[in-house]
């Protein structure tokens, strides 16, 4: 058995546990070993990666498995992972996990709950393993289709509208996607021969620059929709404004990755030279969306409004990252999606639990929250300094390769959009500091807050995960940002040959 | 003779484990404890730091006749392409290792200090917690190797200031100082990481020791293309000295470092005068060698920047009343002095007059000043107020604190023997061979310190006979030791030969005093005593005569020449009401309206083409057969 | 006999009665009268089919049988139309279509 497979099959089987419970308290029991298990498969792939690695391996993809599905149209349940797709593995299964800590005390329906939320889990995973296009979308739907029932059922506020609104503008997302795809099939055997699926073979050959023109934008929109790129952000704020704890912190945390990982792995490296033609266009609206989702973040009452503007602008970085086409800027783009992937979470989760207790997210609602509920107060607080990129904590690693390998481009046009995209760090530095000002500091507001209680066992497992994970990427980059830097290495020369620069 | 300087790790190490210590397991200690673990850390840290300025000045050989740059320590940290690579190291040179002293020196007493002066407070481990990861912040920061590494550290003191300012954290103004002094920083510090990109870019390198090498191929590099006059080296200077700018308080920087005095006391002797302020001078310092040959004319910049920073700041403290906030603006004078030195400073030997004479005074600065802060402290604690005008007579029930205050105005009024005469006495020197109006400047700012100075000293110890509620009593020993001991640095370290030790190149050379100027400096710094003396000492009338004659410079200096305003206009009008809000706004109803405009057109094209699901049978059979005889119609005679 | 009547007579007799009932299920409301308009439509079609077997291939029963099996079919849905509609007449107390409009938007 393929341990990559396992990384699908684990929550599956999980499922399929929860369906013959009847229990609550089981249900919570099975998928926290299941998803503990799937940490551990996780950590041991990471392991087993990086001494193969050091074994001297230096094929592009590690793990590959391939097993005919399809024949005659060439589809193959292809999977194998590179460092890129290890560390996003790696991620997926420290959000879930504390995910499941974090929905801990969910009553209404609890067992259809977990099983939306593991699928929702299983489909992640099997969209970073894929090397084959059509699975690689078949596990896409997979995880943005159980979002619709996890914010309609379980949501809060306006949920039909914003369950509905996100889930056609992600589909919306999704068609483009499918005829980018299938765009890229069709002109995967440019000089005859047999049509592929297959990613690795697919970058052996050069789709016809007429073609590529025409699906690039395609597939890079239908991607940036969930990777959040502005104008196609809208969704964002009011989806997780109504979505659950648990709902939030894995679709900030995990599922807008998908959008930047497929958008390079897919559109970046198998159309190259329509990606350089056409870099400045997606360039410029990243850069804007950087600055233009921190300043949208500042005025903002609802803490989770806050939360999904500062998503927009983190992964407005990300999509820009990648768009400067070399190896320390993609690398940057990796980080920012790990470490924004984490300190999202972490952030939805503490809103979570504030909401839990004061039963509002309106923060001139609140004051003074650090000295009832110092443990919240203070994870609360490192999360903020996360996300306006102190050093010690992951965001500033991210940040920073990020503008440093935007600036090595010479050229005005791009270290001009780098300079706006570094201005962003000073907006944040504002909306956050606003919040936990207005949120945790000063007296106490409403004399009912003086009764609240602090962190749970479990949401103190949750919390305490995420930090650890922050703050060890924020102390030892080294480690991580060469294991993502080194699996580059053949996306930047494909990307080369496209653009000598 | 050895120059293994391996332990030299510990020295950031020590403080940074106290942080976590006290941190994760603080309120299970027993306050007073944990209290005693960061101070005992502390004191490591303060031993290991002179016996390294000890081992590195007098038993380490110079090369060349020169001191010698040591690495004591270095690793990659993270590696941005095969030449960038952010390093964590520890580079020992005679600026590091002067400003491992000072701020050893400060944090000691301020932890000792703090023993006395916080007690009872709530949260007491938490306070230890914050000054400990100050502690390795700031030591992190003077032995960075490399600029990027510098920029962590600088970072991290940043955000160990903010969380001190808003120690008191259920006070609305700490909590309002802490926002403002971070955020006013951050935006430094924008520039500080523009200044990097342009810098590294430039020069291929984030290392101190090629980057900052005379002969070096980076700094030859340098002289790129030109943007608006300016070659790009200068320009990126210019963003870096906007970093230094930002922490060490330089207009128009500086607003958040009166607000900061919102902190504990102690924080404000330790990071808001002596340490952390600093900072921005010991950047300039250490790329004094850039500055000076790649791009003098980003020298010139600091140079007016700091004159003007100095004697704006010191017009302003002439009319302050809070006790905390006169020290704070007499702080951002005397730091501009130093940035004067910098940018006055040539390169080598006697030229490098005014680099040295500005690293003189920033060490004896950060001694009397944070005696200053300290003795106000002292003040505060025994009379439980900031204001002056609440205070006086005061010389009765504080001896100890009384003499040291006094030594430490003597001191800064640039009285001899007092250390900070020659220092001071040194960048005029610098001065005056450089730029006569920078002089002139600097030679005010040197009366009106003196004046302001005793203005409040005699407030506060002299003046009127002021009631308390309670008789002031004498701090206990905790507090009043680190007092005197500063103090006696304050008097006697002016005699350290720093021409000596502390040179732009390394090469000591001979310092003397010219007295054909310090002397006149002398003469104007007593003259500012004597003013104070006359309309201070006993409570006359005269003060308000003076302010009424100068009414509207007064009010505006009163009012901090309505730089906060100018500022709150900016961030409330135009951020928060001219750019957010409107892209809050465009965001929900022109974005996100055009999304739901999409869906809505689509519903309503489906609500028009409904009607033809009528439910009526006969309808649809009409539509029915017209259809077929339609098609039957198109057969029939069109195919043909 | 079969000589007398030209093939036309019974295609224009079929044609008739076809558009009458064509023009009878669209006008009449009554639910019995569609039925009967039904049913007159197939019985235009059954004369032709009678015809065209008589005219054309004489020696063949295709149209014969094709014309019994659809009075067949007739009878079944006549018998089932009329279930139907008695059924909604239970409901609605009409059979007026105009007034069994439920399975509209």
């Amino acid at each position: 058995m393929n341990i990559l497979s396992l990384l699908v099959l684990i929550p599956l089987l999980t499922i399929a546990g929860i369906l013959f419970l009847k229990d609550t308290q089981k249900t919570r029991l099975v998928s926290a070993i299941g998803m503990g298990i799937q940490l551990i498969v996780a950590a041991v792939l990471v392991f087993m990666y990086l001494s193969e690695r050091k074994a001297g391996n230096t094929d592009e993809m590690l793990f590959v498995r391939s097993y005919e599905w399809f024949k005659s149209l060439n589809i193959y349940y292809t999977v194998g992972v590179d460092g890129i797709s290890v560390a996003m593995i790696a991620l997926t299964s420290i959000v879930v996990i504390a995910g499941i800590f974090a929905s801990w005390q969910v009553e209404n329906l609890t067992r259809e709950f977990f099983i939306s939320l593991i699928l929702l889990s299983s489909g992640v995973f099997g969209f970073f393993i894929s090397l084959d296009l059509f699975t690689m979308f078949l596990f896409y739907e997979v995880a943005v289709i159980p979002m619709y029932l996890l914010i309609g059922i379980w949501g809060s506020g306006p949920k039909e509208y914003s369950a509905m609104k996100l889930t056609l503008m992600l589909m919306g997302g999704s068609a483009l996607l499918l005829v980018g795809i299938l765009g890229i099939y069709f002109n995967s055997a440019p000089g005859g021969g047999e049509l592929s699926f297959n990613i690795l073979e697919i970058s052996k050959i050069q789709i016809p620059i007429e073609a590529q023109r025409f699906f690039f934008p395609l597939t890079f929109v239908g991607f940036g929709v969930l990777g959040a790129l502005f104008p196609f952000h809208t969704w964002s704020p009011d989806g997780h404004a109504s979505a659950p704890t648990a709902v939030s912190m894995l679709h900030a945390g995990v599922l807008m990755k998908l959008g930047g990982y497929g958008a390079f792995r897919v559109a970046m490296f198998l159309m190259p030279e329509a990606a350089d033609e056409m870099a400045w266009i997606f360039i410029i609206l990243t850069s804007v969306s950087v600055v233009y989702g921190a300043f949208g973040a500042i005025v903002q009452k609802d803490l989770k409004y806050i939360n999904a503007y500062s998503s927009v602008s983190h992964c407005g970085l990300v999509l820009f990252a990648i768009l400067m086409m070399n190896k320390t800027a993609m690398t940057g783009a990796i980080l920012q999606m790990i470490s924004h992937g984490l300190m999202t979470a972490l952030f939805f989760a503490l809103i979570g639990m504030i909401y839990g207790r004061t039963h509002t997210r309106l923060i001139h609602e609140m004051g003074g929250l650090m000295k009832v509920i110092p443990f919240l107060g203070v994870v609360y607080v490192i999360a903020g300094l996360a996300s306006l990129g102190l050093p010690g904590l992951s965001g500033f690693v991210a940040e920073m390769t990020i503008f440093f390998g935007a600036f090595e481009h010479t050229d005005p046009f791009h270290r001009i959009a780098t300079l706006v995209a570094v201005s962003s760090i000073v907006i944040t530095a504002v909306y956050i500091l606003r919040v936990v000002g207005t949120l945790l500091l000063g007296p106490i507001k409403n004399d009912h807050f003086n009764h609240l209680e602090d962190a749970t066992w479990f949401e103190r497992i949750s919390t305490i995960t995420l930090v650890v994970a922050v703050a060890a990427i924020g102390v030892a980059p080294y480690w991580l940002s060469t294991m993502i830097g080194d699996s580059m290495l053949p996306i930047v020369n494909k990307l080369l040959t496209a653009n000598p620069f | 003779m050895t120059t293994d300087f391996g332990y030299a790790l510990l020295i950031p190490l020590i403080p940074l484990l106290m942080f976590l210590l006290l941190g994760l397991a603080g309120n299970q200690l027993k306050a007073r404890l944990s209290g005693l673990l960061g101070t005992i850390g502390l004191g490591v840290v303060f031993v290991l730091s002179y016996y390294t300025a000890y081992k590195y000045f007098f038993a380490t050989e110079k090369i060349a006749g020169a001191f010698s740059k040591i690495t004591a320590f270095d690793m990659v940290w993270l590696r941005f392409s095969d030449s960038l690579h952010i390093n964590m190291g520890i580079l020992l040179d005679p600026i590091s290792v002067m400003m491992l002293v000072v701020i050893s020196t400060v944090s000691f007493m301020v932890h000792i200090y703090s023993l006395g002066y916080m007690k009872g407070e709530v949260g007491f481990e938490r306070f230890y917690a914050f000054l400990s990861l100050f502690s390795f912040s700031m030591l992190g920061l003077v032995l960075a190797n490399n600029i990027f590494q510098m920029y962590i550290f600088w970072e991290l003191v940043g955000v160990s200031s903010f969380l001190l300012i808003g120690f008191y954290y259920q006070r609305p103004t700490a909590v309002l100082a802490s926002k403002k002094a971070f955020i006013v920083t951050r935006f430094a510090d924008l520039g500080f990481l523009i200044g990097i990109l342009l810098l590294s870019f430039n020069t291929g390198t984030f290392d101190f020791s090629i980057l900052c090498d005379p002969q070096g191929a980076a700094i030859a590099t340098g002289s790129g293309a030109a943007f608006l006059g300016l070659s790009v080296m200068t320009w990126s200077l210019i963003f870096v000295f906007m970093g230094g700018a930002g922490k060490s308080a330089m207009f128009p920087l500086h607003i958040w470092l009166p607000d900061a005095m919102e902190g504990p006391t102690p924080v404000s002797a330790l990071i808001h005068a002596a340490t952390m302020v600093v900072a921005g001078v010991y950047l300039v310092a250490r790329l004094f060698p850039v500055y000076i040959i790649s791009a003098p004319d980003a020298l010139v910049v600091v140079a007016y920047i700091g004159a003007f920073s100095s004697i704006f700041a010191a017009v302003i403290a002439c009319t302050q009343t809070d006790i905390k906030r006169v020290l704070a603006y007499s702080t951002m004078s005397q730091i501009g002095l130093m940035m004067v030195g910098l940018g006055v400073s040539g390169y080598g030997g006697h030229e490098g007059l005014g680099y040295m004479a500005s690293m003189f005074h920033l060490f004896t600065h950060a001694m009397f000043k944070a005696l200053l802060f300290l003795g106000a402290g002292a003040i505060i604690h025994a009379v439980h107020s900031n204001h002056m005008t609440e205070m006086g007579g005061l010389r009765k029930y504080l001896p100890i604190t009384h003499i040291t205050f006094l030594i430490a105005c003597l001191t800064i009024a640039g009285i001899p023997p007092f250390s900070a005469f020659f220092s001071k006495d040194e960048i005029l020197v610098a001065a005056w061979h450089h730029d006569k109006l920078i002089f002139a400047v600097e030679y005010i700012v040197a009366g009106l310190t003196a004046f302001y100075m005793f203005r409040l000293y005699f407030n506060i110890f002299w003046g009127k006979e002021t009631h308390y509620h309670h008789t002031p009593h004498e701090a206990p020993a905790v507090m009043t030791i680190p007092l005197i001991f500063l103090a006696f640095l304050s008097v006697f370290s002016g005699f350290i030969p720093f021409s000596k030790l502390v040179t732009t190149d390394g090469i000591p050379f001979e310092g003397h005093i010219d007295w054909s100027l310090a002397l006149p400096s002398v003469f104007i710094g007593l003259v500012g005593i004597i003013i104070a003396m006359v309309m201070y000492k006993k409570e006359t009338s005269l003060p308000d005569k003076v302010a009424a004659t100068f009414k509207h410079g007064y009010k505006w200096a009163f009012n901090k020449f309505y730089m906060d305003e100018v500022y709150m206009f900016v961030t409330k009008k135009i951020i928060f009401a001219y750019i957010s809000t409107p892209v809050a706004w465009f965001d929900r109803h022109i974005v996100d309206g055009s999304m739901n405009g999409i869906s809505r057109l689509t519903n309503a094209f489906s609500f028009r083409i409904r009607e033809f699901q009528s439910g009526q049978l006969q309808k649809y059979g009409f539509v029915f057969i017209s259809g077929v005889l339609l098609l039957t119609f198109l057969m029939v005679y069109l195919w043909n | 006999m079969n000589n007398g009547i030209p093939l036309q007579y019974f295609l224009i007799l079929a044609s008739i009665m076809f558009f009458v009932g064509i023009y009878g299920f669209l006008t009449r409301r009554n639910l019995i009268g569609i039925l009967m308009s039904v049913e007159l439509i197939l019985n235009s079609v059954n004369i032709n089919f009678l015809a065209f077997n008589r005219y054309l291939y004489p020696d063949r029963l295709e149209g014969l049988f094709f014309s019994l099996f659809i009075i067949a079919v007739a009878a079944a849905e006549a018998a089932v139309a009329i279930a139907i509609i008695i059924n909604i007449y239970r409901r609605f107390s009409t059979v007026n279509v105009e007034h069994v409009n439920e399975m509209r938007f």
